[in-house]
């Protein structure tokens, strides 16, 4: 059942690379990631990738694979014709280290700056109770891998290097929607979502969600979600009125960490 | 923290870090452990060989094994102590397995204070699900990706209190000091970027290892790349000591088709959810592999295993639900016997038993795995299955309240320690294992810090560039071994003469063959620089892989009985002799290529009042069950 296959794979580092002609011998079954390593076991020792799981579980085999943005482990070879070439290049809207590993490090500055869950205290019992019901909604954020495809993907910073700056990305409004939905958090992070992390500027392309190998939907359940409770806060007279008088929303409002 | 500074001097230069405490690993125990020094107000850095958050950790499915008592009253400590310990063979180091059934719960309640969104009993309390060698249901979870929460939880944890994390960062050696008439003692840690290549010397009085595992020194495993034995192997070389390391557990479901995902993990919750297994012939097989040792809590007809999962109280455990060890070694013999499936496998069978929603909403990474990579829809057909190396039991031997090794100052926590779990460890044990003696470990690192904060070790610089040396030998070498060639031959051996079943003959040839490797793996040869070069990180990790695999294949040979991970085939009974020893290895040179020394040593033997909890073990008190209050929605 094996064959060869012609692959083409971005090979270089800061300085500049190209794509570089390789034929590598496949099985049946097999993902681009095998080839990867196939490659690198008995053709070029030296091939950067990153990679651990094989099993879409830890996220760290992001790549572009014949332009789109894929899990290596996860893009099975039979999606392509034996003899299709098949392409792979680092994510584009990172700094590349070398070959198909790129510094990511943006996503790692920008988890620092959201402010960390802050619980109401516990029951007499020194338990805490929630209804399945109310974890559901963070629990479809959390299953998020980290692989930072959304990251890549999204056009705001994809194409536009300036705006890292203030622009933390779909990763980060997923956490900062899974916080704002979380039913003990005693947190209001709806004015840092929109003025630190930059929520503003997304304007719902839904290219994140096409591209989350976890299939949440990160647009409509995150991202809409929390432009409407930013709206809220902010431009709803009522909802401005009721939190004065009723105090309704006691949630503590917090600053940038 | 990542290595792409420029600023760390010459190709032989190297930056230099202070702390009091270095944890090596990021996964569960290595941030529990950091985020435990931190806390006791140390300077504590993590540095670890991938991303953060990318550690095995997060393959960890099932869940965390705490008796929390959410869904049965009756469970306690004392019962989740006696699971552990039977589950172990009775060979596990029972102060470690009686701190870890008194912490676990506390343990879980912390991730959820610090974010984790854990699923729920219909009362609102943390849902807890059956699983393997456990009387009630005890492991808390989300869905079937457990592990993720937990090292997402401690993650986010980590950098809200702004923990020092070094990434893709690998440690090499760790420095000691052995001054005259004195113990040795940590002195700190020296390691490279994997990005640039650059050195970085870590001073610190503590380390944490933190490391994992060694199943990347078998063909069919569940374990990445990172796992290669790492920790065990530094501890060796540093001067401390490995026990149990013949026990090696083959997890009995791992995917077997395709080639390209053989190994790869199906979660334990698939039985714990219903699921059987079948041999070609339509049989419910596990009912003709059911032990004496666990005869009297184990169905032995369909009715009654059936009658378990909704009644309890009257019924027995259905044999799938048999501890890891047992399993595996069952499938491995109807494979053997040639009732195996067209891959060579059984069949897991979920499909015909729970319907498509409840199947999808318990075990939602299953579906997914499944269907993307075996066009197999687990709501409609069944699963094939095979045994998969998935953990290692022996490990570094540390005190059970400390987690110190023999030498000052090191310690060593999750499944790089030993004694746990003894010959065996129940599914679930382990992410509880990680949280109660990560945060073991990092405290008493921390202690340890602060209590000789005026006498810091010395490092002379002679050390250092010695290691730097070592560490780029293989771009010396010209016309060397391929480090890829030599880590699949290793493999293959391990795979074919260290397995699940063992034999004297074979264990010899082991040893030789790994003899052999070792003598070829003093000559390898690298490409290209030192920029992110994966085949040089292989010939320096590869290393640890061959002398961590000496340290199995030895103790399999010496130790003449089968017991939980370890089946000798000229040797099938239990012996009651054996089962009160641990086999002790050292490395009496500090070169890795030296060989390893093995020595016999009596198990710790349990106090009088914990034994009386064995003594009760008939038919066992029934649990009541509230059955209103299982299920996880």
């Amino acid at each position: 059942m094996g064959y060869d296959l012609k692959m083409r794979v971005w090979r270089g580092d800061a300085g500049g690379g190209a794509l570089t002609d390789y034929s590598v011998e496949v099985e049946e079954g097999e993902v681009v990631l095998d080839a990867i390593h196939r490659l690198q076991a008995t053709q070029v020792g030296d091939l950067a990738v990153r990679w651990n799981c094989k099993a879409g579980k830890c996220g760290s085999c992001s790549a572009e694979i014949n332009g789109r943005p894929r899990l290596m482990c996860m893009t099975r070879l039979s999606d392509y014709e034996e003899s299709e070439t098949i392409t792979v290049t680092p994510m584009r809207s990172f700094p590349v280290i070398r070959d198909l590993v790129t510094d990511v490090s943006f996503n790692y500055t920008k988890a620092k700056e959201v402010p960390a869950f802050a619980p109401t205290p516990r029951d007499k019992d020194g338990k805490r109770r929630m209804m399945q019901v109310d974890v559901e909604r963070g629990q479809e954020f959390r299953k998020c891998i980290e692989c930072f495809l959304c990251q890549n993907t999204c056009h705001v910073v994809r194409d536009h290097e300036e705006n890292k700056e203030a622009f933390a990305g779909p990763r980060f409004f997923l956490r900062y929607a899974e916080l704002d939905m979380h039913p003990l958090d005693t947190h209001d992070r709806r004015a840092l979502s929109q003025e630190v992390a930059g929520l503003g500027m997304c304007n719902i392309t839904k290219c994140c969600t096409e591209v989350c190998p976890e299939n949440i939907k990160i647009t409509d359940n995150a991202i809409i979600p929390m432009k409407e409770r930013v709206v809220d806060r902010k431009y709803d007279p009522v909802v401005w009125l009721g939190s004065k008088i009723f105090r309704r929303d006691k949630r503590e409002e917090v600053e940038p960490s | 923290m990542t290595g792409n500074r420029m600023d760390a001097g010459a190709d032989t230069g190297f930056e230099t870090h202070e702390y009091d405490v270095v944890v090596i690993g990021a996964g569960g125990a290595g941030l529990r452990a950091a985020i435990a020094a931190h806390d006791a107000n140390t300077r504590v850095a993590v540095v670890c060989k991938s991303l953060l958050g990318k550690a095995h950790t997060v393959m960890a499915e099932g869940g965390i094994a705490a008796a929390m008592g959410n869904v049965y009253d009756e469970d306690s400590w004392q019962v989740h102590f006696r699971d552990t310990m039977r589950g172990g063979k009775m060979l596990n180091n029972w102060r470690m397995a009686q701190l870890h059934a008194q912490e676990a719960p506390d343990r879980v309640l912390e991730l959820e204070e610090w974010g984790a969104l854990f699923d729920r009993t219909p009362d609102g309390l943390i849902s807890q699900r059956d699983f393997g060698g456990h009387k009630y249901a005890r492991l808390a979870h989300v869905g079937d990706r457990t592990g993720l929460e937990m090292i997402r939880t401690l993650q986010q944890r980590a950098v809200a209190l702004g923990i020092d994390v070094f990434m893709e960062c690998t440690v090499t050696e760790i420095f000691t000091e052995r001054a005259k008439g004195r113990p040795a003692r940590v002195a700190g840690a020296f390691a490279y970027w994997r990005e640039t290549g650059r050195f970085i010397v870590f001073r610190a009085p503590s380390v944490v290892l933190a490391t994992g595992g060694i199943g990347k020194s078998y063909q069919v495993t569940s374990n990445s790349w990172e796992y290669t034995g790492d920790g065990h192997a530094l501890a060796l070389r540093t001067g401390a000591s490995l026990i149990n390391m013949e026990f090696v557990q083959f997890h009995p479901t791992g995917m077997v088709w395709p080639p390209s995902v053989r190994g790869i993990l199906v979660t334990e919750s698939v039985r714990g959810d219903g699921g059987v297994l079948k041999n070609s012939e339509g049989e419910r097989f596990m009912f003709n592999y059911i032990p004496e040792f666990f005869k009297s809590e184990t169905a032995d007809s369909i009715e009654e295993a059936e009658g378990w999962y909704t009644d309890k109280k009257n019924h027995r455990r259905p044999p799938e639900l048999l501890p890891r060890d047992e399993v595996a070694r069952a499938i491995n013999s109807e494979i053997k016997a040639g009732r195996g499936s067209p891959h060579g496998g059984v069949y897991l069978d979920i499909a015909s038993r729970r319907d498509a929603d409840f199947i999808r909403r318990r075990l939602p990474s299953m579906y997914h795995q499944f269907k993307e990579l075996a066009d197999v829809d687990i709501t409609a057909e069944p699963m094939e299955v095979g045994p998969t190396c998935h953990y290692v039991m022996g490990g570094v031997e540390v005190d059970a309240d400390t987690e110190q090794s023999l030498v000052e100052g090191l310690f060593a926590a999750g499944e790089v320690a030993g004694g746990m779990h003894g010959s065996n460890r129940l599914g679930g044990n382990s992410l509880s294992d990680l949280l109660v003696f990560g945060r073991r470990a990092g405290a008493n690192a921390a202690f340890y810090a602060m209590r000789n904060h005026d006498r810091r070790p010395a490092l002379p610089d002679e050390e250092i560039r010695a290691a730097a040396a070592r560490a780029l030998a293989p771009f010396e070498e010209e016309g060397g071994e391929n480090p890829y060639t030599i880590q699949k031959d290793l493999q293959d051996v391990m795979q074919r003469l260290v397995g699940i079943i063992r034999k004297a003959d074979e264990l010899r040839e082991s040893l030789v063959e790994i003899g052999r490797l070792k003598e070829r793996a003093r000559h390898l040869t690298v490409e290209g620089n030192r920029q992110y070069n994966p085949g040089w990180h292989l010939a320096l990790d590869l290393k640890n892989m061959l002398v961590v695999s000496e340290c199995i294949a030895r103790a399999a040979l010496e130790r003449e009985e089968s017991r939980g991970g370890h089946t000798r085939d000229d040797f099938p009974k239990p012996d009651p002799e054996w089962g009160a020893k641990n086999l002790v290895l050292t490395l009496p040179g500090d070169a890795l290529d030296s060989d390893v020394h093995l020595e016999h040593q009596p198990l710790p033997v349990m106090p009088p009042e914990l034994k009386t909890l064995f003594e009760e073990a008939k038919p066992a008190p029934e649990p009541g069950a509230k059955p209103e209050k299982t299920g996880a929605s």
